[in-house]
């Protein structure tokens, strides 16, 4: 159903449609724990309530993706005691439960200490600043040998080679190559395509060209649909 | 020459001398100092220092001035008295403190008390994820980063020294004993049983 992997999703961790979450989540590029599928139900109820009608497709689809997604994101969060945990036989199962509950239960309690500690402490002021400076520790160098500073000095001293900067010349074609070969044509017709008879060249090769041309255009007339569309 | 006056003795002690010192370098510092760093500081022997510290103790104290001396996390350091408490919280804030939620101090607990601890070594204990509240108290400086689980695993937390400073423990050991809190195992396993009885099969 295109409606539910398409919901669009704006989470703490990740901005997109449901299906990329998808995606995401299982090539583990994006950790589930970061998740909060609470949002995930909470858009799509919200997409349910603004549709106005109950697909009923739809909530099928989500719930088993929601369900599976939820699965996986309580299996992420002990990943070494799942194995371990399915093994154990009930009694064992209830034990070990009973054993995370009173741990969990020390840590509500050590928290309500400490948060009684804060109220003894509430009306005790003192000075507080930035952590005092560390002494730098001494940079030791290994014996240096001066021949060998000496020497890596002078390899700083040379000159470096000046940079080249041939590839920045315009480079243009002989004159006489292009002079030649209007001459020659001229003397076999009277009239030719100018565009024809530079197509292929180079912008620099067109310019020299147009230049011979227009040298050798005193005996013949030379038309050029290049400058004629130039002008308008 | 004889003149009542002379009753009063202006001759001081080396103990005296040494306290003077002390009280010097811990109006300077920041943050509580500890006996070897004054020891080091004031070049005497600790167990002088020790006895100097008492003399500091007791003419720096709720019943002598504005000025207390108290031994917190593993140092030495002054504190307003009790008394000026109004009148410092007109003029100062407690940031640190100020706002911690439930969620918050539970965190601290599990990381005081079994730290150091990576964040989803928390989050097991607590049900919960538990990255937003490590990383707003590492914002306070109530834990830090404290080495990883294996060369590539995940950042260990432990507390901070400022937490010993806040809640004023002397250090972790201050804390009351993990047994002492809380109901044991077999307490909350009967219960547990009891409400698998009372569940419909």
């Amino acid at each position: 159903m295109p409606a539910v992997r398409e919901l669009e999703l704006d989470l703490d961790a990740f901005e997109g449609p449901f299906d990329l979450l998808l995606s995401l989540v299982l090539r583990e590029e994006l950790p589930l724990q970061e998740v909060d599928l609470a949002q995930i139900v909470l858009a799509f109820v919200e997409h349910l309530a603004d549709k106005g009608e109950l697909d009923l497709d739809a909530c099928g689809e989500f719930l088993i993706l929601i369900s599976s997604l939820l699965e996986l994101k309580a299996r992420a969060m002990f990943p070494e005691e799942e194995a371990e945990l399915a093994e154990l036989e009930p009694e064992e199962a209830a034990e070990e439960l009973a054993r995370r509950l009173a741990e969990y239960r020390r840590a509500k309690e050590a928290a309500h200490w400490l948060r009684d500690r804060l109220d003894e402490r509430r009306d005790l002021h003192f000075r507080l600043g930035p952590a005092p400076l560390a002494p730098q520790p001494e940079r030791k160098l290994a014996p240096q040998d001066p021949e060998k500073l000496l020497a890596a000095l002078r390899l700083l001293a040379v000159e470096p080679p000046s940079p080249s900067t041939a590839h920045m010349a315009l480079r243009f074609p002989p004159v006489s190559q292009f002079l030649d070969r209007w001459r020659s044509l001229l003397r076999r017709r009277s009239r030719f395509d100018f565009d024809q008879e530079v197509e292929g060249l180079s912008r620099v090769e067109v310019a020299v060209a147009s230049s011979r041309s227009s040298s050798c255009a005193s005996r013949t007339r030379w038309r050029s649909r290049r400058r004629r569309r130039s002008r308008r | 020459m004889d003149s009542p006056l002379r009753l009063i003795t202006t001759e001081v002690t080396p103990a005296d001398e040494l306290a003077r010192t002390l009280e010097a370098l811990l109006v300077v510092a920041s943050q509580p100092l500890p006996l070897e760093e004054l020891a080091a500081a004031a070049e005497a022997d600790p167990a002088r220092v020790e006895e100097a510290l008492e003399l500091v103790a007791e003419r720096f104290s709720e019943e002598r001035g504005g000025i207390v001396l108290e031994h917190v996390a593993g140092g030495f350091a002054f504190r307003a008295s009790a008394a000026a408490s109004e009148a410092c919280a007109r003029l100062f804030e407690k940031p640190i403190e100020k706002g911690l939620s439930q969620a918050a101090l539970e965190t601290l607990a599990i990381v005081a008390y079994l730290g150091p601890l990576s964040r989803p070594e928390i989050a097991r204990i607590r049900g919960v994820n538990v990255d937003g509240v490590v990383a707003g108290l590492a914002e306070r400086g109530l834990v830090a980063e404290g080495g990883r689980e294996n060369e590539f695993g995940a950042i260990r937390y432990r507390t901070t020294p400022l937490f010993e400073r806040i809640f004023g423990l002397e250090s972790l050991a201050a804390l009351p004993r993990a047994d002492d809190l809380g109901a044991d195992v077999r307490e909350i396993r009967g219960r547990l049983e009891q409400v698998a009885e009372k569940r419909p099969a």
